[in-house]
């Protein structure tokens, strides 16, 4: 059964239609990627999935559960744990504190993520565990925001611009963090521009033009597909 | 003059520890949810009417006070969902009239249920005299307790939002209502807590100064410029601008009344002295007010994020 359905899903920003019918389906312990180029609808489908422009037609089940509808706040509770874009860091807080303010494990994990194994996984975070979060680096900032969606304990990680604007070697550190996160099961839904990191990552792809889904595929056929690459993805 | 330099510094003090109090409400409420709650001061008005009430039903100022708090924090929670809720998602000028429309409901509520007279709450005899503050400077010993009690919310305040998991989420959600929702956050219930947090703060204020001044309807309306002077000054949303700005408009206003007309005789005439002491006096406030808007147009501390 799938961890989470996207049924054709129709959201609007005010009078504006930005998806018109997205689909999408991720299964447990499976990584997914959502390609385009900007204004596409990558972040709309990600703030529909959230709750936070809610989508006005369609179906998102998570679980079997309806949660098109919920407020996202409720969504989350079901076990999604958003990374957004531009990482949104409570820049009053201190790192430590952004980690530990929303950390719950409402879903009963067995080796829960703790203050202690985040810090294990961004040993940087530990160092900087007293700064506020308008202190940090930007690459720092994105080790925290994947810190503090884990610390909820999500069913499902989404990271919507997983490496955008870091430094090389910061952007090797997320995807190796990401790859070790897949080796322990986790399912995850990530947005980048970086499609070798993302063939490499992933088990399966979706390109998106003006919000629907134009081709999908694994890994495999995303490599032998040059023309899609060439055509929706710029490259 | 030093003992009645410090006297007045006390007095200013206690003034600003009560305008604290009403101020730490307010600027939570409009840091986080983003509302002008005008109705701040009823709650005040309506902390002292039931801590009046309560104390003649039972006799006592503490257990008057006792009860009058988890009162206030209720009436609270009951404004904030049936009235305030469906105010966040629209603008200032809104907020603004429907709250002011709460200020003339609870000042025509006062006048129905409690008599249009006013309440006295009566002290316990031990309350009524002085203490000694200092050789040779007794002080009001209920002047004294306001000013232990207020230094001690504030204390409380500080605790409660730096070193607990609420205080983060309510400085987070000062930062950003979205992404804490986003973590699984119920905001809705937060500030509910949060306003009867501040509602309980707003009623200990009312409760405090009723004795001083008389429970009257009305009482909270005047405070309530004060207050949002204070939450202007300190920057929207802090807590720690609040504390010092009260105390600060505390402290000058109260020396500007108090030494002003002296300092200004002598370079002036007395009447003219008297007449200029007077106008400066009651603008010291709002000139420290434009000062601070030039200089630093989001206050002494604004929650970054803003």
């Amino acid at each position: 059964m799938s961890l989470l359905e996207v049924e054709a899903i129709d959201t609007f920003y005010g009078r504006s239609q930005v998806l018109f019918g997205m689909n999408l389906a991720i299964a447990a312990g499976e990584v997914v990627t959502l390609m385009g180029r900007n204004g596409m609808g990558k972040t709309t489908t990600i703030r529909s999935i959230m709750g936070l422009t809610p989508a006005a037609r369609g179906k998102i089940r998570f679980r079997g559960e309806d949660i098109r509808s919920l407020p996202s706040y409720r969504v989350a509770k079901v076990g999604l744990g958003l990374v957004p874009e531009g990482r949104q860091i409570f820049p009053n807080l201190s790192v430590k504190e952004n980690l530990i303010a929303t950390a719950a494990n409402r879903n009963g994990a067995s080796q829960p993520w703790t203050y202690e194994r985040v810090v294990e996984l961004f040993p940087r975070l530990a160092e900087r565990a007293n700064n506020m979060g308008n202190q940090l680096s930007g690459g720092e900032q994105q080790m925290l925001a994947v810190g503090r969606a884990l610390m909820t304990n999500p069913h499902l990680l989404i990271l919507d611009e997983a490496t955008e604007g870091l430094a090389p070697l910061i952007r090797l550190e997320i995807w190796n963090c990401l790859e070790r996160l897949k080796q322990t099961g986790q399912s995850i839904l990530v947005v980048d521009k970086n499609v070798e990191a993302l063939t490499r990552l992933a088990n399966r792809h979706y390109v998106i033009e003006k919000g629907r889904v134009v081709w999908q595929g694994d890994s495999e056929a995303l490599r032998a597909a040059p023309d899609i690459r060439h055509r929706y993805l710029g490259i | 003059m030093l003992l009645l330099l410090f006297e007045q510094f006390l007095n200013g003090l206690q003034i600003g520890l009560l305008l604290f109090l009403l101020a730490a409400g307010l600027t939570l409420v409009f840091g986080i949810m983003d509302l002008v709650n005008l109705a701040h001061g009823s709650l005040y008005m309506m902390g002292a009417y039931f801590a009046a009430v309560f104390t003649q039903w039972t006799g006592n100022f503490f257990l008057g006070a006792l009860l009058a708090l988890p009162a206030g924090a209720l009436l609270g929670i009951v404004v904030e969902v049936i009235a305030l809720r469906t105010l966040y998602t629209r603008d200032h000028l809104d907020q603004v009239l429907a709250t002011f429309g709460l200020i003339l409901f609870f000042n025509e509520f006062a006048r129905v249920v409690f008599g249009a007279g006013g309440m006295a709450i009566e002290l316990p005899s031990w309350l009524e005299g002085q203490v000694m503050v200092m050789p040779g400077l007794p002080y009001p010993s209920f002047r004294f307790l306001i000013i232990v009690v207020g230094l001690a919310c504030a204390g409380f305040l500080y605790l409660l939002v730096q070193k607990t998991r609420l205080g983060m989420l309510i400085r987070a959600g000062a930062s950003n209502r979205e992404m804490v929702g986003a973590l699984g956050i119920d905001i809705k219930l937060l500030f509910t807590l949060v306003f009867g947090l501040g509602s309980a703060l707003a009623a200990l204020a009312g409760l405090m100064s009723g004795p001083i001044t008389t429970v009257q309807i009305g009482m909270g309306d005047n405070i309530l410029i004060l207050a949002l002077v204070v939450i202007v000054i300190g920057g929207i949303g802090s807590i720690r601008g609040a504390f010092i700005a009260a105390i600060a408009i505390g402290v000058i206003d109260t020396m500007g009344r108090a030494f002003l007309p002296n300092m200004l005789g002598t370079v002036l005439n007395p009447s003219d002295a008297g007449t200029l002491a007077q106008a400066l006096s009651s603008m010291l406030i709002y000139i420290l007010m434009a000062a601070v808007l030039v200089l630093r147009p989001a206050g002494l501390f604004p929650a970054p994020g803003r």
